[in-house]
């Protein structure tokens, strides 16, 4: 029997036990009947459970992400409304965010995946915005867990079927696979959309009397306590909640969007709210408080998809692509008129009152009457007790092991689960539609154009939880400057950031400061690279019976490109460029995918960010892709140098000679060493000086590492590899893990 | 050339069909909603891509009854060019425009990527800016893109020239392998007897821009300004 019907049948009142089960601890409870000055009703105790649940309430997290900066003259909107805005020139800006979907996906890969698609493309298009790309972070579980395949094979489909339907590209992401992410995948989706900067909607409801009004589908019983479930760990009995897992329905939400995009074109909306998690409750709640209101529901004119559906029910539900709306008195027709037309239910459901308290009506009873402050300022905020990690010890690269061969590692590398083509995945996605995508999945960032005009928009998602797991503050500071430096590989300027925060047990002292040590780590890369954080989702309990997952702060960037005539891409264009490494080499093999992968294990201290340095790189970079000296860029991480060109060429379909080194380092940590802030470069031989010297007046170090040509990698003292054979290692893995087993 | 694209509820591709329309014929095409009876006139019809009423009962199958749907059939009828690219290909034989049906992909996912056409004639008033036998890129994305239809209408559609591409490898050779979703005898795209209805699962109108990494499509489009003109 579920929360709700168990709650329902305990209508003689209010048991520790019920309380219990709404997730909240016997002195949050106390806090709750303090706030209220009585004992609840049933429906208001749903209220407050999820309103205080720690997916609605930060009430871990609030003190900690205080800590990130929010500012920049490019932040039009920073943190605290449905998504980020920043200014992209010309009147325009972006609106983006990423939201975590990683509870209900476990449980359901399918239909979890498809609503955090849905669920994020509707935070952007309730500001106003027309949603322009979609990007996803995934962290599988290990290929040989007997739940892998089947949870990749439906987390992508749902994806793909979600977007593809909306006509929204899905046009990158990433995707690893650890061991311990077996038990708690994380699902995080990004949206990034296009909105005209004086026509950004936002959510306070300002001014009394106004109607209250619901739009979309018809609410049902699903996704009732979705809000709490995402809220604690799992177990054996996670099965269970099956129930508790929304449906999408992205047919509707096209509808939804462009009804929505029709009537903001109108001057007939004060505020606007989606329904996602906790539904009705908090997007109520939220319009209501900021707008320094109160409200009043006529549950009755619920647009409902079953029969007799109680407040408790209705007010909890997660059914998708909803929406409520707070109108200007007299819209109420042409929003009807609107609606009717795209064959979306519309009903007036209430309206703003003075009273500052949420009421709730249903057949004719007052089943909640709550002070908004108390819901949405009385939720308890812990400043939860934190151990913070001794670091690993730096690895020496004579330490570790010499492979047989170089390029005999790099093919081993390049077919392994971490670094393989992921085409598999993204051609599931449509990532055409729209017809603006200039930079297709695969590069360092996938770049759209701005329909209509020269700019373009790129975007990136990142994080290295190998990093984070050995250290949590260097590993998200590297999350942001690789992101930062992904966007520079295609010649952007990096304006700001999204995160998802995905953690373990917050209770657990030693997961706090696993996310305080990611939040200063983020702060200080954001703030060194001017990379503020405009919007953001946190994810705790992503654990199962005690074991949590790597602390994994994914980071979702946005840059803009002026022209997109001055982007790079990462395939090598002509036979006779030559190429270059921008960036400092220390031969870092700590935490690296050669040691994952070839030598038993990754270990030790993660390569460390310098973030000066990260910053003349890249600035370096762009002004060279700019000044059109550069044929092909392409940014250096997992897997090293070596991997770096290997995907270049890959991508160009063209070999390359690389020369050799003079250098006291191992020869393979200076290949696979993942040492941070570097670019490999390829451009014409009479370009080279004016790089050489524009790397010396940037203070950024550059070393020549060999030719383009011919159809294999080839290195001194070493049989070369056959393109062929690299691309059918790195091409073969993810389809035959798919197709077998 | 004046273009007239319909819009279905979840069409999701008639904004890039009019940015190519608009790009070969220098005019807006008129955007026509489904429930309007009426289409303006029209020296083309586009049925553009998307997902027509989610494509919950089978692709193109609801859309193929929507009001618009009767006249568009009467202006095919009377000549009028109309060009189904995609769920527009779909609800073309939903309607009866075109024999056949898409079934879902022989690798029962979805699939976005670009192919390679071969054109099999340009003597049609959509294909005169190719050569025939010409290799082409255009990209395909759906998940129901299988080409059926029973060995005598196949023999039928082949006898009187009516295949318009056929998936293919980078030398022209119909081959198994450069076949994507497993469409009999790797035909891409076909045209009614009288040879004014074309439809077609690649999208010509998402390599119609060089900043696209391909001009292919455009040239359908320039062929049918120049036709039509």
């Amino acid at each position: 029997m579920n929360i709700a019907a168990r709650a329902a049948r305990t209508a003689e009142g209010i048991t520790p036990e019920l309380v219990a089960e709404h997730g909240l601890t016997p002195d949050e409870y106390k806090l709750l009947v303090a706030a209220l000055g009585r004992e609840p009703r049933l429906t208001e105790l749903g209220i407050f459970s999820v309103m205080w649940s720690e997916h609605c309430s930060y009430k871990s997290s609030k003190v900690w992400l205080k800590k990130l900066p929010t500012d920049g003259p490019q932040v039009v909107q920073g943190p605290g409304e449905n998504a980020g805005v920043v200014d992209i020139g010309d009147g325009q800006a972006v609106v983006f965010k990423m939201e975590s979907h990683n509870h209900p996906s476990y449980i359901e890969p399918y239909q979890g995946a498809a609503t955090g698609v849905g669920g994020i493309m509707r935070d952007v298009f309730t500001m106003g915005a027309r949603p322009i790309a979609n990007m996803n972070a995934l962290r599988f579980g290990a290929p040989e867990h007997p739940k892998t395949k089947h949870l990749v094979a439906g987390v992508v489909s749902g994806i793909g079927d979600y977007g593809n339907c909306m006509g929204v590209p899905t046009v990158g992401g990433e995707t690893n696979f650890d061991a311990r992410y077996n038990d708690n995948i994380l699902v995080n989706a990004m949206t990034v959309g296009l909105v005209d900067a004086t026509r950004i909607f936002k959510s306070a409801a300002k001014g009394v009397g106004h109607p209250v009004v619901y739009v979309g589908s018809k609410t049902g019983r699903d996704g009732i306590h979705g809000a709490t479930m995402a809220s604690a760990e799992f177990d054996e009995a996670s099965e269970e909640k099956r129930p508790t897992v929304q449906v999408g329905d992205p047919f509707t939400e096209k509808l939804l969007l462009e009804a929505c995009l029709e009537l903001m074109a109108e001057d007939a909306i004060v505020a606007i709210q989606d329904m996602g998690a906790a539904g009705l409750t908090s997007s109520s709640v939220e319009m209501a408080d900021k707008g320094g209101v109160g409200i009043e529901l006529e549950l009755d004119r619920i647009p409902t998809r079953e029969d007799g559906m109680t407040a408790y029910e209705m007010m909890l539900s997660e059914s998708q692509e909803r929406m409520l709306m707070v109108l200007k008195p007299g819209s109420e027709k042409i929003a009807e008129r609107i609606f009717k037309k795209w064959e979306l239910d519309f009903s007036v459901i209430g309206y703003t009152t003075d009273t500052g308290h949420l009421v709730v009506r249903h057949r004719g009873i007052v089943e909640a009457d709550i002070p908004l402050a108390a819901l949405a300022h009385a939720a308890p905020v812990y400043e939860r007790p934190i151990t913070k990690k001794d670091p690993q010890p730096v690895i020496p690269p004579e330490e570790v092991a010499a492979p047989n061969s170089i390029l005999g590692a790099l093919e081993r590398l390049m077919g392994s689960p971490h670094l393989c083509s992921r085409r598999w995945i993204w051609e599931q996605y449509d990532h055409m539609v729209m017809a603006d995508t200039v930079q297709r999945p695969g590069g360092d960032a996938a770049v759209v154009r701005v329909h209509g005009t020269k700019k373009g928009v790129a975007i990136s998602c990142d994080v290295t939880p190998r990093y984070c797991a050995a250290d949590a503050f260097e590993g998200a500071k590297q999350a942001v400057a690789e992101c930062w430096r992904n966007l520079c590989a295609v010649g952007a300027d990096p304006l700001a950031i999204t995160d998802c925060m995905n953690f373990g047990n917050p209770e657990r002292p030693e997961i706090m400061g696993e996310f305080a040590s990611a939040v200063e780590g983020m702060a200080e890369a954001c703030r060194a690279l001017s990379f503020p954080v405009v919007s953001g989702n946190v994810s705790l309990y992503n654990e199962t019976n005690g074991i949590a997952i790597p602390p994994t702060p994914a980071i979702g960037g946005v840059g803009l490109i002026p022209d997109i005539a001055a982007m790079a891409t990462v395939a090598l264009k002509r036979e006779g460029d030559v190429l270059m490494l921008i960036g400092e080499e220390a031969g870092h093999l700590g935490q690296s995918l050669y040691m994952e992968v070839i030598s038993g294990g990754a270990k030790g201290a993660p390569p460390p960010v310098d973030l000066d340095a990260e910053r003349r790189a890249g600035d370096l970079v762009r002004s060279l892709i700019r000044s059109g000296c550069l044929s092909a860029v392409h940014d250096v991480s997992d897997g090293g140098l070596l991997v770096a060109i290997a995907e270049m060429a890959l991508a160009g379909s063209v070999g390359v000679t690389l020369d050799a080194v003079p250098s006291p380092l191992p020869a393979h940590a200076l290949w696979f060493g993942e040492d941070q802030g570097r670019y490999v470069v390829a451009a014409s031989p009479d370009k080279a000086d004016a790089i050489h010297k524009a790397a010396a007046v940037a203070k950024v170090p550059l070393r020549l590492l060999g030719t383009v040509g011919g159809d294999a990698i080839g290195l001194d003292g070493e049989p070369p590899l056959a393109l062929q054979a690299l691309r059918q290692a790195h091409e073969a893995w993810l389809p035959s893990f798919m197709a077998h087993g | 050339m004046k273009a007239a694209v319909i819009v279905f509820p979840g069409s999701n591709c008639d904004r890039d069909a009019a940015v190519a329309l608009q790009a070969a014929t220098g005019q807006p095409p008129a955007m026509v909603w489904h429930a309007d009876s009426l289409i303006p006139d029209s020296d083309l019809i586009v049925l553009p891509g998307g997902f027509s009423y989610g494509d919950y009962l089978r692709s193109g199958a609801m859309a193929a009854h929507s009001p618009v749907m009767r006249e568009v059939a009467a202006r095919a009828r009377a000549g009028t060019p109309v060009l189904g690219i995609c769920n527009g290909f779909q609800v073309l034989t939903e309607a009866g425009l075109l024999p056949g049906v898409l079934m879902r992909n022989a690798t029962l996912k979805f699939i976005c990527k670009d192919v390679l056409l071969r054109v099999e004639r340009n003597d049609t008033l959509f294909a005169s800016h190719y050569a025939r036998g010409e290799v082409v890129r255009f990209p395909i994305a759906h998940k129901d893109g299988c080409y059926y239809a029973d060995e005598a209408t196949l023999d039928r559609l082949e006898g009187d020239g009516r295949i318009a591409f056929r998936y293919c490898d980078a030398n022209g050779n119909v081959t198994d392998e450069a076949n994507p979703n497993g469409s009999r005898r790797n035909i891409a795209g076909i045209y009614n007897e009288a040879g004014n209805v074309l439809g077609l699962m690649p999208h010509p109108e998402r390599l119609a821009d060089p900043a696209l990494c391909g001009t292919d499509g455009a040239r359908m489009f320039l062929s049918l300004m120049e036709t039509l003109h």
